[in-house]
């Protein structure tokens, strides 16, 4: 039973087609990266899980949750799976803790307490349970992003996407936040990532997604996909002949 | 020439001119809240609400931009009585300077709103959040932040453009001055002490708003 049920799903822009039918199922647990250049739809396929895209054909479903573009179903998909954004998105005018907070409180209705008392646990599973009551600004990019992976994980979501988490990271804050996403997956937490570290998809997920042109062009285990790359286009992206 | 300064006529007309004072700041304050909550309302439409009542808001706004204040206040108050809507001269007053603001406001508003980067609108909801809480609780502070000295600038302005209510003879602090001068015939020290007045009222009101913008508003947080 898979928990991510992606089918035959396209996305236009206009006269741009940029998925042109994905079918992916992922299973609870599994940890799956999609890989490709940039325009291959890799992004848009991945706001389309969480239904900041509309699609135009197919279906997405995540546990039961069917993805349809009004307020209760968005709201009943988004519930179930998390977002992390490359650019981060924290709220400026909020402490740490209060981006953990708001979401539970505003949508769960979580009283204020219970609020605070889930906010500093999960930002002592990121390693940042002493910035509670630090603003983003006062922040580093790699904690800003933590912050952000403790608010989605607030939610209690069961699958959490992340889009080119550290692409808008400085080299050395690369490491920390992988290292929050690593002991993710080994705590059996379903993740979706679009990312450009390869090493880190070869050495933690499950699946690797190549794709090229809106469509999967690959997708295997990333032992397979990284070592015998089956199509040019692969071997190009990969650097190797 | 040598001309007397006279300023004994003071301690006789104190009670006018502090009714007067208390009048202004009183329709300030209720002017600046209810002028900033419509202008936040008006902005939320114009940007993010319901289309088909963005040209309503958008109507409102043109209609009140573009005519004099004055014009305004006479239609409040002399005009609508014909449509069997009367009010007092402060109601009026009140009313006008509400609707005043909340039209400039509704602008310089939502000028913050759409600065907004769209990473806010989308981390909102992908925490599971409706468009207007995303607004609520995420957008509008910021928002705010950002707008904060523009408005404070458009609310002293419109306290200054309170002196007008005076034609509607609301009693405020230009409608005294008028009314003791008329008295005392000391014309240029009453209306020296009136304008000293609004000039200290005017410093004061902008120290209350950054003191405000101080309490809303994070120290740092800024983008």
């Amino acid at each position: 039973m898979s928990l991510i049920a992606i089918t035959e799903v396209k996305k236009r822009f206009g006269d741009n087609e940029v998925l042109k039918g994905i079918s992916i199922d992922i299973a609870p647990g599994e940890v799956v990266a999609i890989i490709g250049k940039s325009g291959s739809g890799k992004s848009t396929l991945l706001r389309c899980i969480n239904g900041l895209e509309t699609i135009d054909e197919g279906s997405i479903v995540v546990a039961g949750a069917q993805f349809l573009p009004d307020e209760t179903h968005l709201k009943a998909l988004r519930l179930k799976v998390g977002m992390i954004f490359q650019q981060f998105n924290l709220f400026p005018h909020l402490t740490a803790g209060g981006n953990v907070m708001l979401s539970q409180m505003v949508v769960k209705k979580t009283p204020k307490k219970d609020a605070e008392a889930v906010a500093r646990k999960m930002l002592d599973r990121v390693g940042l349970a002493h910035k509670f009551d630090a603003l983003p600004d006062e922040l580093s990019g790699g904690q800003q992003q933590r912050v952000a992976i403790a608010r989605a994980l607030a939610m209690q979501p069961i699958a959490l996407l992340c889009d080119e988490i550290t692409s808008a990271l400085d080299p050395e804050l690369v490491a920390e936040v992988l290292a929050v996403v690593k002991e993710l997956a080994a705590e059996g937490m379903t993740l979706v990532m679009v990312t450009h570290e390869m090493r880190f998809a070869r050495d933690v997920c499950s699946r690797v997604v190549f794709m090229h042109q809106g469509r999967v062009h690959e997708i295997g285990a990333p032992e397979d996909v990284f070592a015998n790359p089956r199509t040019s286009e692969l071997k190009q992206f990969l650097g190797v002949q | 020439m040598t001309y007397q300064f006279d300023f004994g006529w003071l301690i006789v007309s104190l009670p006018v001119l502090l009714k007067g004072i208390r009048i202004t700041v009183q329709l300030i304050l209720i002017g600046a809240v209810f002028g900033v909550a419509l202008g936040i309302a008006c902005a939320w439409v114009r940007a993010l609400g319901p289309k088909w009542l963005r040209p309503v808001v958008a109507t409102y706004v043109e209609l009140i931009r573009n005519t004099p204040f004055l014009i305004q206040l006479f239609f409040i108050f002399f005009g609508l009585p014909s449509l069997g809507i009367r009010m007092s001269e402060l109601t009026a007053a009140n009313l006008a300077m509400i609707v005043n603001l909340g039209a400039y406001s509704c602008e310089i508003i939502r000028a913050g709103i759409q600065a907004t980067p769209r990473g806010q609108f989308e981390a909102g909801a992908s925490l599971a959040m409706t468009p207007f809480q995303a607004f609520w609780y995420v957008v509008l502070i910021p928002a705010l932040q950002r707008i904060w000295p523009a408005l404070s600038s458009q609310i002293v302005i419109v306290m200054l453009g309170s002196a007008v209510v005076s034609q509607i003879a609301a009693e405020d602090l230009t409608f005294a001055a008028n009314f003791i001068q008329s008295r005392n015939f000391r014309a240029f020290e009453t209306y020296i002490v009136s304008t000293l007045i609004y000039l200290a009222l005017a410093i004061l009101l902008r120290q209350l708003l950054a003191g405000l913008g101080g309490m809303l508003f994070p120290r740092k947080a800024s983008r």
